[in-house]
């Protein structure tokens, strides 16, 4: 049984200017646990997908199963990360964290002890009553995952979770992120411009066509390294092999 | 960390700074007082003609009468009262108006023609019509005032409500968030500075809408005043009541200006 199941998903846009086809035909299988990152040439529908997983927008056709069954929405099973940490600047981080929460009406004593464990947890305690422009680019982008995490959800989104972040703070932060999500044991499936990244983080990379996008391949990323981090990864001898064959794949020209 | 001693260097600059504000302030001061003064000597050597631009001891003396027959804080109230009920009135029903609008597009899109001739016509030049409909009286000033301020603010607030990040608005709908709560929790905080800003133009056209009104209608008030003075020819009467106009409006602003920070503090 597989975690995640997308079947048939197809997109086509509708605006005055005409109709977009943005996907067709999108076919996946998610495993419970596994780390999968989509990649694909820009506008080939990527963050429309993830949308479409998240509930915010529905698909021409096709269906989605979560453990076997049909998703409704909204879907407390699903949580989505978006690109920028997006936290309110009028809130403290904890007002932050606790904002699903409060909108799902779900704020008790336990769900606050949760989030109460996982600031501790992840080094943010202290920086509870803080605004968010207090905070460094990496404690924000931590505070906004566990903003997520509060609501327990077991998929977990990420569209270009770093991309907002500088070279240096985005390895680190990958580094962080990608610990919460093992240690959460959380299935997760991201989007990303970046090979590099893609493969320092997933279990396995699903590369879609140009626009419409569909399914080209799949790769599984096995490095053979024991206690894997992305950091690690990076320096692991099957990453360039991987490296060249994504690229390849990718069909990267420069026009 | 403010507990730290601060190097020499940063000691000096914060002296240096402190020095400047001290200067700034002494000038003004000065400024003004140099003003009066002059306006007092050359009004005395007869220069200037005191009855055509007044003189300062003469509109001390001015002060000093009204206020014995106890009528200068009831005129100064009665103004304040208007301004402040225009300007609350305005921006209260302008950001609900604004809020209904954000929650209709279709309303929205209807009205929109309608409010750009409205924010276009001088709202003064509806004064007689309103004097007409709301009697000769002192609501008649406040719905002159709130006027005024109304389509400037659901113009304003509006275009602030649909300035707010897309994104934001989508992370609440992945949290199953409805409407309402988009607006409770992100549309409107995010739009509280545009809101307050608007809070202090309203002081400022609420001000106008008021004294116009007092002249148009009224029977006390510092407009009134104004245009009695001139009336009577009494031009001390007509100087003491613009120069206690103006401390009032910057009082007024002040105010509004404190409760800016205090709303805003999540601000840098
Ligand atoms: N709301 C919309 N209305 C109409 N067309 C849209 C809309 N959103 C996206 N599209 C179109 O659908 C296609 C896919 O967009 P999408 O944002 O999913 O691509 P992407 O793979 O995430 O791109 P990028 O790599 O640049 O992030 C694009 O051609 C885009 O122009
Ligand atoms: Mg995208």
């Amino acid at each position: 049984m597989s975690k995640l199941e997308i079947q048939n998903i197809s997109m086509t846009y509708h605006t005055k200017e005409g109709e977009t086809s943005a996907l067709s035909d999108i076919n996946l299988k998610v495993e419970d646990g596994e780390f999968i990152t989509i990649i694909g040439p820009s506008g080939c529908g990527k963050s429309t997908l993830l949308s479409i997983f998240a509930g915010l927008i529905e698909p021409s056709n096709g269906k989605i199963l979560i453990d076997d069954k049909e998703i409704k929405y909204p879907c407390s099973q699903i949580g989505y990360m978006l690109q920028r940490d997006h936290l309110f600047e009028w809130r403290t981080i904890y007002k932050n964290i606790i904002i699903g929460l409060e909108i799902q009406n779900k704020l008790d004593k336990d769900s606050i002890e949760n989030v109460e464990n996982m600031m501790k947890k992840y080094g943010l305690s202290s920086f509870k009553n803080y605004y968010p422009h207090q905070l460094s680019g990496g404690m924000r982008q931590r505070a906004a995952l566990i903003r997520t995490l509060a609501l327990n959800p077991e998929v977990l989104l990420l569209d270009e979770p770093f991309s907002a972040l500088d070279y240096q703070t985005r390895l680190a932060v990958s580094d962080e992120i990608y610990c919460i999500i093992k240690n959460e044991c959380k299935t997760a499936i991201m989007v990303s411009h970046d090979i590099a990244e893609a493969i320092s983080l997933s279990d396995k990379i699903v590369v879609l066509t140009k626009r419409p996008g569909t399914v080209k391949s799949i790769h599984d990323i096995n490095l053979e390294i024991e206690n894997r981090t992305p950091l690690k990864a990076r320096e692991a001898p099957k990453f360039r092999e991987y490296f060249n064959t994504l690229w390849k794949e990718l069909d990267v020209h420069v026009e | 960390m403010s507990n730290e001693p601060y190097s020499k260097e940063h000691q000096e600059y914060l002296k240096k700074a402190k020095n400047r504000k001290t200067a700034i302030i002494i000038t003004q001061i000065l400024i003004l007082v140099i003003f009066f003064v002059q306006w007092e000597i050359t009004a005395k050597l007869k220069i200037v003609d005191p009855f055509l631009v007044s003189q300062p001891s003469r509109i001390i003396k001015s002060l000093v009468k009204i206020y014995n027959e106890g009528t200068l804080f009831r005129h100064i109230w009665v103004t304040c009262y208007e301004t402040i009920v225009g300007f609350v009135v305005g921006t209260l029903l302008g950001i609900l108006i604004a809020t209904i609008l954000w929650w209709s597009d279709f309303i929205c899109k209807v009205l929109d023609p309608y409010l750009v001739v409205l924010n276009a016509l001088p709202k003064i030049a509806l004064g007689p019509i309103i004097i007409f409909w709301a009697g000769n009286n002192q609501n008649s000033i406040i719905i002159i005032a709130l006027m005024i301020s109304l389509v400037v603010t659901i113009i304003s607030v509006l275009s602030g409500f649909q300035e707010v990040d897309e994104d934001k608005i989508k992370l609440l709908k992945t949290f199953g968030a409805n409407k309402f709560q988009i607006l409770r929790y992100v549309v409107f905080p995010a739009s509280i500075p545009t809101m307050i800003s608007a809070l202090k133009i309203n002081v400022g056209l609420s001000w106008v809408g008021v004294i116009v009104g007092e002249f148009l209608v009224a029977k006390e008030g510092l407009g009134f005043l104004i245009v009695f003075g001139g009336q009577v020819a009494q031009l001390d009467m007509v100087m003491m009541s613009i120069l206690i106009l103006s401390l009032v409006a910057y009082l007024m602003y002040e105010v509004v200006a404190l409760f800016e920070k205090k709303f805003v503090k999540w601000k840098s």
